[in-house]
């Protein structure tokens, strides 16, 4: 418990109406998508940098941890106050500062939400491409402290490719610019790189510098049918052999496929065992072109039908499928372990026969879907936790799932980060050494491990 | 009998909250005030916590179970369709069984149960103002931080009708043998508050030749009472509509008011087995209009050579249940009418029902946003199907200075039948 001289203190610098420390606020901020839930002893909503910096040298000298919160949609535990103290949610800092038309750049403060920022700039002409399936409520504080992806990424990159520049205030209270609104810097450590996705254990984002790109002017959306999951995974590397990037390259098994069948009015025959949902943007007369040499490529590898929307409805209901697949898997079974394993892009057809086994193996659904076209797979266990020995399967098959990929050349985690959720498992993909690099990075910023204590790292 | 759930009768679906966060864009109330405690998700995890007696109904907690407008956007968008607005309505009804009714709750229902005394109020020609929305909160239950006074005195509110609508009629309206007969629910706004959407309702029936039923004895739907915690009213209001309403054997059951609507078609549904045949019958105006043909009809009407330009707002309780092309098709259809699409058109306005008396500040905020959208449409007219609405969206077009009027579709289509 915090001693209540400490919250006096916070209140002197924030303001009553900004500490909260009622029963009720704090369950509010106890928990994110991982549905864990951590008390925090009390929550405060800072309104500048300013009032960060004043509350990080408090709870540097008192030492209280400090737990940075955005929107609290992530799938790792990154803002989870696993050790009580001090939730610091950004919710008071969601202004859009600046879209500099002449530059291509725009300045934000972290508790924007991403798709109002998308909007904004779409207004313009302009286009910030990062498209994690949480837009419509996830903050771009967040997604940078995440690194965040999405569909768009097998073409445009992910969070990390955008952000020019940060204002951070450091674990001892600090206010430090990193990068800036140039296209080139090389003075210095890239302090803006190693902040993107550091999941928040360096430093509070007060500010965030982001490139953006020209509107693409149109965009043509197709879905295509295969016969076997092979084919569908071949056709991944096949489009990608064959010079063309989509602007989304998403992928379906036929397990998810099922799934999706009731949930939309999806018409599939039966002998369709995969899906994949492609995209290509560009100028009005480029696209069609593109997605007549994707049907020519792919059509060897057993399509069954090809689909190609011819208006923004047809596109939309295409896309609905997609968006129907996470809410639709409970079909499955009630609970899910929801992983996102990236592979190099030749390798998914191997991870997802290997994914297929490990299934077998373990009696237990696994469900496969994702950003194929950047090798992100998501691979969704489904279990009953009420099901006794259904947990430890899904444990058992996890880890599995990780060490495949780890195999292939992957990584454990596309997108959602280490949080708490894959803590446990760094060693498998880390070396000793590199870890111990890493901590060292962060005792030398954080002397008294007060900045999201407990995340990526075990002790 | 009417029997309401109990919060704990909605343990399984708090379950099923996975907690994503996707309610987060859709919460009005959350876009203004981006607190957690006001989003469905947080509340969700305030009843889950108070089922395992992890907190108690202190302050905090009923503030936050106060700041929900019941609007059900959260539900319809939620990947688990979690009903968070039965479970807020829930857990206000465990507060108010242990707390007491806040004064204002009972102000509300003592008024809406006594169709007498809002006679006596309509008489006195009183605006709704002096009586219902300015009684003072004692310093009990739900209204314990409720900012005072209740009624800015800078809000628009209408008057109260000199004759209610249902005294101005007989109760049976005889059409064509071979068209419909339907009961007319008017709801309380219609009868004692815009009695001229209730004529516009009439004329476009007649013009049909449908058969108008407008039992009596029906009484307010119990709306009002859910948003309130006042489950004793509910069923109250409940069984005696129902008896009102089986009086004579109807084709449907017909409004004109999107919470009606909601309050008979899905509150009265969640109360038990007695309902179903009612609930089956329950029709909004215009899925009624569609229905029987009438969107044709006014394409046979003369167009006028000017057109006004006019705009939909979509009421949470309509939208949420899937109603949103009829309106607009009749809209659409009007030979007078230019219609426009404006931004967010489904995004609730702040009404709320009694949310707005409450929590006007957010309120007004909320309803901003949407004075906004009415004014980039370009439209000189916004038209809806909920007085509600029509109260709320006026009032927050004059907060802005926007000019537009707020009207009910019927309004216009009455205005173009010969």
């Amino acid at each position: 418990m915090i001693a209540k001289p400490f919250i006096k203190r916070l209140e002197q610098i924030l303001g009553k109406d900004h500490v909260m420390t009622e029963k009720a606020d704090r369950i509010c901020y106890s928990y994110d998508a991982t549905q864990r839930q951590f008390l925090p002893d009390v929550v405060v909503h800072p309104g500048s940098p300013a009032e960060i910096s004043e509350i990080m040298k408090l709870a540097n000298a008192e030492k209280i941890p400090v737990f940075p919160r955005g929107a609290g949609s992530g799938f790792s535990g990154g803002s989870l106050p696993t050790e009580g103290g001090i939730v610091l949610a950004t919710s008071r800092l969601d202004q859009i500062l600046e879209i500099d038309e002449e530059n291509l750049v725009a300045t934000v403060e972290p508790g924007v939400v991403t798709e109002t920022f998308q909007k904004a700039v779409e207004k313009v002409g302009l286009f910030y491409p990062p498209d994690p399936a949480s837009l419509k409520f996830s903050t771009l504080g967040g997604n940078v402290a995440e690194c965040a992806g999405g569909p768009r990424c097998v073409k445009y990159g992910v969070t990390k490719d955008y952000i020019l520049g940060l204002e951070v205030v450091t674990p001892t209270g600090d206010i430090i610019r990193t990068g800036g609104p140039t296209m080139k810097g090389v003075v210095g450590y890239d302090l803006t790189k190693l902040m993107v996705g550091s999941e928040g254990t360096l430093a509070v984002i007060t500010k965030i510098i982001i490139k953006l790109l020209p509107l693409p002017e149109a965009k043509k959306t197709m879905l295509v049918l295969f016969d076997s999951i092979d084919g569908a995974a071949k056709a991944v590397s096949a489009i990608i052999r064959g010079k063309i990037i989509p602007t989304t390259l998403e992928f379906m098994d036929s397990a998810t496929i099922d799934c999706v069948r009731e949930a939309t009015d999806l018409e599939v025959p039966d002998t369709a065992r995969a899906v994949l949902i492609i995209e290509v943007d560009g100028d009005a007369d480029m696209i069609d072109k593109q997605a007549g040499r994707i049907a020519d490529i792919v059509q060897p590898l057993g399509v069954v039908e090809t689909r190609i929307a011819t208006t923004a409805a047809e596109s939309e209901a295409l896309w609905k499928i997609r968006r129907s697949v996470s809410p639709s898997l409970r079909k499955v079974n009630p609970d899910k372990f929801n992983e996102d394993i990236c592979v190099p892009r030749s390798k998914v057809p191997d991870m997802i026969r290997k994914v297929e086994e490990i299934s077998q193996r373990h009696d237990v659904p696994i469900v496969n879907f994702g950003h194929a076209g950047d090798g992100n797979i998501h691979v969704n266990v489904m279990i009953d936790k009420k099901k006794p020995g259904d947990s430890e399967k899904a444990e058992a098959a996890i880890e599995e799932v990780f060490k495949e990929a780890l195999a292939l050349g992957g990584t454990m985690s596309g997108e959602h980060g280490v949080g708490i959720m894959k803590a446990p498992y760094i060693p498998l993909e880390l070396p000793v050494s590199a870890v111990d690099y890493m901590k060292t990075i962060k005792k030398a910023l954080d002397p008294n491990n007060i900045l999201n204590p407990g995340k990526i790292f075990l002790d | 009998m009417a029997k309401n759930k109990k919060l704990t009768d909605y343990r399984e679906e708090i379950e099923q909250c996975v907690m994503c966060g996707t309610c987060r864009a859709h919460c009005p109330v959350f876009g203004a005030e981006r607190k957690e405690g006001t989003v469905a998700r947080g509340k969700i995890a305030l009843a889950q916590a108070l089922l395992d007696g992890d907190v108690g109904l202190e302050e905090k907690f009923l503030l936050d179970m106060s700041q929900c407008l019941l609007c059900g956007s959260c539900h319809a968008q939620c990947p688990n369709k979690v009903p968070t607005e039965e479970i807020v309505a829930a857990t206000r009804r465990e507060i108010a069984q242990q707390k007491g009714l806040s004064t204002f709750g009972k102000g509300v229902t003592t008024v809406l149960k006594n169709q007498g005394l809002m006679k006596t109020l309509a008489k006195g020609g009183n605006a709704l103002s002096a009586v219902l929305f300015k009684q003072l909160p004692d310093d009990s239950g739900l209204k314990l931080r409720f900012p005072a006074p209740f009624i800015s005195r800078d809000r628009t509110l209408p008057g109260l009708a000199d004759k209610p609508f249902r005294d101005r009629h007989p109760e049976f309206i005889a059409g064509d043998k071979d068209q419909p007969t339907i009961a007319f629910f008017t709801g309380c706004a219609i009868n004692y508050m815009y009695p001229e959407i209730g004529e516009a309702m009439l004329k476009t029936l007649q013009f049909l030749g449908v058969n108008i039923w407008i039992p009596k004895e029906q009484g307010c739907c119990g709306l009002p009472a859910v948003s309130a915690g006042d489950g004793a009213t509910v069923e109250e209001l409940a069984d005696r509509n129902r008896a009102a309403l089986s009086g004579r054997p109807v084709d449907w059951i017909v409004t004109a008011c999107a919470s009606c609507n909601a309050g008979l078609g899905e509150i009265y549904a969640q109360l038990g087995d007695d309902f179903t045949e009612l609930t089956g019958k329950v029709k909004d105006i215009f899925v009624f209009l569609v229905e029987q043909g009438f969107a044709d009809k006014l394409a046979e009407l003369p167009t006028t050579a000017e057109k006004v330009r006019v705009t939909y707002h979509d009421p949470c309780h309509l939208r949420t249940q899937g109603i949103t092309k009829e309106p607009r098709q009749i809209l659409a259809a009007l030979p007078q009418i230019e219609y426009v699409e404006m931004e967010d058109a489904g995004t609730c306005c702040g009404m709320g029902g009694t949310y707005s008396v409450y929590h006007y500040d957010t309120s007004k905020k909320i309803g901003a946003k949407k004075a906004g959208h009415i004014d980039e449409s370009g439209a000189s007219l916004v038209a809806t199907d909920c007085p509600g609405c029509i109260m709320q969206l006026q009032d927050s077009i004059n907060h802005a200075g926007g000019g537009q009027k707020a009207v009910h579709i019927l309004d216009l289509v009455a205005a173009c039948l010969p």
